[in-house]
């Protein structure tokens, strides 16, 4: 029952030795539990669903870039068989339409891109024509952004500056209903 | 020399301070909490998803809801065959469950926010359209119209 003189007491320190094993055991309990996960991929907006059919209005031929991707996974674009390394220039040069030719798109603001597949269609291919075709897009944006602002195209630039970009060249891509070949039984 | 010869003749030699070890551990600790994410369900499809190069991040991602696409893995494919499969949270679905999936998910976030929910597609590269066709539809039908298929960063050649 010796009495310790606080002299003593305020020496004591508290071990703090095992605070180490009890940060790494938490540590690793983590790295276990966790997955570092790519979180990263193709953002779509769907069209709203409608039970009726859509109306049909004639377009000229000339401002619609039709993409078909068959059970095969062949590209017919426009009635010509490509492949998926030539879309996005040949979309490009469609949209914009530089040496304004006759069966190209009249304005960018007029241009509509179609997209059709099978549903046996690798999903890969797939993706990689949406890929694509929204590459033709990012790239013409990015052009035009450069053109007049002198920065690429992004997210964080002022929404009137997007607004007045995606108003020269909207992106319009509409996806037809699939047709029911090759699929997987 | 004689500098270090000096330090000699105590004998002990000082024990090396570890005071500052938990702090550079609880620094990784909080980093790998910060850019990690729970795993919440465990993968009973294969998914390998396929490269592209227009990709978006996910920002927030507890307004995100993962529909999974892919063949069964080796354990179930006694009971489940090798036909693409649709997974939601922790169980094989079929496509008519996924407006259930997506209103439960739904109700748990709020009001202001829900326009800004995101599903995320992560399809195996290997399937065909046809599964997928049909999940899209269920999505449209269920007015959950901002999607993202899931992808790989392209790497550069």
């Amino acid at each position: 029952m010796a009495k310790k003189s606080s002299r003593d007491r305020m020496s004591n320190e508290i071990n703090a030795g095992s605070m180490a094993d009890i940060a790494f055991l938490l540590l690793i309990f983590f790295l276990v539990t966790t997955t570092i996960v790519e979180d990263k991929g193709i953002t779509v907006k769907l069209p709203p669903w409608s039970e009726e059919e859509p109306d049909i209005t004639q377009l000229k031929s000339r401002n619609v870039f039709a993409v078909l991707v068959n059970a095969q996974n062949q590209l017919l674009v426009r009635g010509e068989e490509v492949k998926v390394s030539e879309l996005r220039e040949r979309t490009k040069e469609f949209i914009a339409n530089p040496t304004k030719r006759e069966d190209l798109a009249e304005r960018p603001t007029k241009a509509i891109i179609t997209l059709k597949n099978d549903r046996g269609t690798n999903y890969e291919t797939y993706v990689g024509v949406y890929n694509e075709l929204k590459a033709a897009y990012d790239e013409l944006w990015d052009e035009m952004s450069l053109r007049k602002y002198g920065v690429k195209y992004s997210d964080d630039l002022p929404l009137k500056w997007r607004k007045s970009i995606k108003d020269e060249i909207p992106m319009v891509l509409s996806e037809a209903e699939p047709t029911s070949f090759g699929e997987e039984k | 020399m004689s500098k270090f010869a000096k330090g000699k003749k105590k004998g002990n030699n000082p024990a090396i301070n570890t005071a500052s070890l938990p702090d550079i551990v609880f620094m990784l600790l909080f980093f790998f909490m910060v850019v990690t994410k729970l795993r919440d369900s465990e993968l009973m499809v294969k998914v390998s998803t396929p490269f592209a190069t227009q990709l978006t991040k996910l920002e927030d991602k507890s307004l995100v809801n993962y529909i999974y696409v892919g063949r069964p893995v080796e354990k179930y494919r006694s009971t489940y065959g090798t036909k693409p499969r649709i997974q939601l949270g922790d169980k094989f679905a079929n496509v008519g469950e996924i407006p259930i999936f997506l209103e439960r998910f739904r109700v748990k976030i709020a009001e202001v926010q829900r326009p800004k929910i995101t599903s995320s597609l992560r399809v195996d590269g290997d399937v065909t359209m046809g599964i997928v066709q049909d999940v899209k539809t269920e999505l449209r039908k269920g007015n959950q119209l901002k999607i993202n298929y899931s992808a790989k960063k392209k790497p550069d050649l």
